[in-house]
């Protein structure tokens, strides 16, 4: 089994683990998911049918809907939610949103592009405090 | 972060429970982007629809709403961004009477805490158009990018939670577009097309948008020889932050940052990337439905002016809309007060259309609504709307004005 730290910008919310579901698609909550069903709807997202419910998930960056700030909490609220969020870059409104539902996300890996240095099946522990993203692989 | 006195009182709760909420929201924000310190704001601007409130957000805004009066209140001017429900005509857009409840109890916490109900994201239009250099806590997408763009004011994309947080302490963490420094171009784009109506300049955001692809760049566009209003600057920069979340643009000799190349970016770092018009084709044929029965034909997002309004009227006079087909025109409080007083809401409406003010199509529970009235082909001329509504079960079809209620009027996609 192999374990790889990765470094990435202090990020907001508590330290969680989880198993990681990767895309480097981009991700709005208003325009990509069902959030009744916890599973990404828009025909065109490439994670569509999938479910996101307590995964660790990891995209390239966040698009428009400022709704998207609400929407974590509401979901959080239902434990429908994913249990953390990465992305290579995020805009304000995902962050915002992040820090209301007080769900772990965090951007600006040091290493590079985190949705080709994270694979999706990876366990994940994720350290916002920290700024610190630990990778376990078979 | 570096904060001054009054700024450390409210985080001590000296100044009450939502302004230490509020510093406290602000301050994880503001660290995870770096801001030194914060900015003085002088307008907020508030998403808050209940469909992605849910009862979670309503509770917590309730909550914020039971606090002492002196506690409360906003600190500056705040106003609404559309709603999710239009209380005069939700039984017929068979929306519930739970979501009615909901939105209502929205709008009690809102008005206990002093914001003003205006219901719109055309604020720019209507209420009061932000100056050159003002410092904003702004919410919607399509009003950050525009005051941005178009004015030459300051604001980040701010959520629900951080533009209450602004309301009620008066700044926010100075990052992003508040610093001058990530105002620069950091891509350009030379059109080699012209845009014709509001779907055409709504198509030309969304590609810039999507090609540009990140809060953290900003676009200056060269080569548009009209000069385009504020409804075209509207749906073009609405598409450019759906499609790319980007929230300033600069078009050369145009935005009043940019009168030329050279003012916002060193012309020699930046290559230029050309738009076509197979660019353009292309953006539209992936919103086709030629031939195919249209259930709704939807004007919304951005809310209409005054004078699309007059538009709509002038296109459905003496016409009547397909008896399989709706017809929805959404608009604000204030524009629609105005539009009925002009008579075009009475033209719009004898013609079979159905007028909705102070909510928007997609953040009125669009999935409910759509399932609730069988509606699946969607016409719309705005291109931001195509982009989030597919999320929501439909399939849509992108035209200009003149083509969708052409459309309304024979049933399906002409």
């Amino acid at each position: 089994m192999a374990t790889i730290e990765l470094r990435c910008h202090i990020g907001v919310g508590p330290e969680v683990s989880g198993e990681a579901l990767v895309t480097d698609d981009n991700f709005s909550a208003r325009y990509d998911l069902d959030r009744i069903a916890g599973i990404f709807s828009r025909p065109q997202h490439k994670l569509a049918g999938q479910s996101y419910v307590d995964k660790i998930m990891v995209f390239n960056t966040a698009k428009g809907g400022v709704a998207s700030a609400w929407m974590l909490h509401e979901m959080a609220s239902r434990n429908i939610a994913p249990k953390a969020i990465l992305f290579n870059s995020v805009n304000p409104i995902l962050a915002q949103g992040a820090a209301l539902a007080d769900m772990a996300m965090c951007d600006r890996f040091v290493a590079g592009d985190v949705t080709q240095l994270i694979q999706t099946g990876d366990r994940v522990t994720v350290k916002p405090e920290e700024g610190l993203v630990t990778v376990e692989r078979d | 972060m570096q904060l001054n006195k009054e700024e450390q009182s409210m985080l001590a709760g000296e100044y009450g429970e939502p302004r230490r909420w509020a510093m406290e929201h602000m301050l994880q924000v503001g660290r995870f982007f770096d801001a030194p310190d914060y900015v003085e704001v002088t307008q907020a601007h508030i998403m808050a629809d209940t469909e992605s409130l849910g009862e979670a957000g309503v509770v917590f805004l309730e909550d914020m709403a039971a606090a002492p009066l002196v506690d409360r209140l906003v600190r500056i001017p705040m106003i609404t961004d559309p709603r999710g429900i239009d209380f005069c005509h939700y039984k017929r857009l068979k929306q519930t009477d739970l979501m009615a409840s909901l939105e209502q109890r929205t709008i009690d916490a809102f008005e206990a805490l002093g914001i003003v109900m205006t219901n719109t994201c055309i604020n720019y239009q209507t209420i009061m158009p932000p100056v050159r250099g003002e410092h904003l806590a702004f919410g919607d997408t399509g009003v950050v990018i525009y005051c941005n763009s178009v004015l030459g004011a300051h604001s980040n994309f701010e959520g629900g939670p951080s533009s209450l947080a602004a309301g009620l302490t008066g700044r926010t963490p100075r990052y992003g577009l508040h610093l001058e420094q990530n105002r620069r171009a950091t891509k350009r784009f030379n059109v080699e097309w012209q845009p014709q109506s509001l779907s055409d300049w709504g198509a030309l955001g969304g590609i810039i948008g999507a090609r540009t692809g990140s809060y953290w760049d900003v676009p200056v566009i060269d080569g548009i020889e009209s000069q385009p209003g504020s409804d075209e600057l509207k749906h073009f920069g609405a598409a450019m932050a759906s499609y790319g979340s980007v929230p300033l643009f600069h078009l050369v000799g145009i935005t009043p940052e940019a009168p030329t190349l050279d003012s916002v970016s060193d012309p020699k770092a930046l290559v230029a990337e050309l738009v076509t018009e197979a660019d353009v084709d292309a953006f539209f044929d992936r919103y086709g439905g030629k031939g195919d029965k249209v259930d709704v034909v939807v004007f919304s997002a951005p809310q209409l002016s005054l004078l699309e309004m007059q538009s709509l009227a002038n296109l459905l006079d003496d016409k009547k809309i397909h008896h399989d087909t709706s017809l929805l025109a959404v608009t604000s409080p204030a524009v629609a007060a105005d539009a009925r007083r002009a008579g075009f809401v009475e033209r719009i409406e004898s013609s079979g259309g159905l007028v909705l003010e102070g909510m928007c199509f997609y953040q009125s529970y669009a999935r409910e609504m759509g399932e609730a009235n069988g509606w699946k082909r969607l016409m719309t001329n705005s291109a931001k709307l195509t982009n989030i509504i597919g999320g929501y079960g439909y399939q849509p079809t992108l035209s200009n004005m003149e083509n969708c209620v052409a459309s309304a009027i024979a049933g399906e996609v002409v």
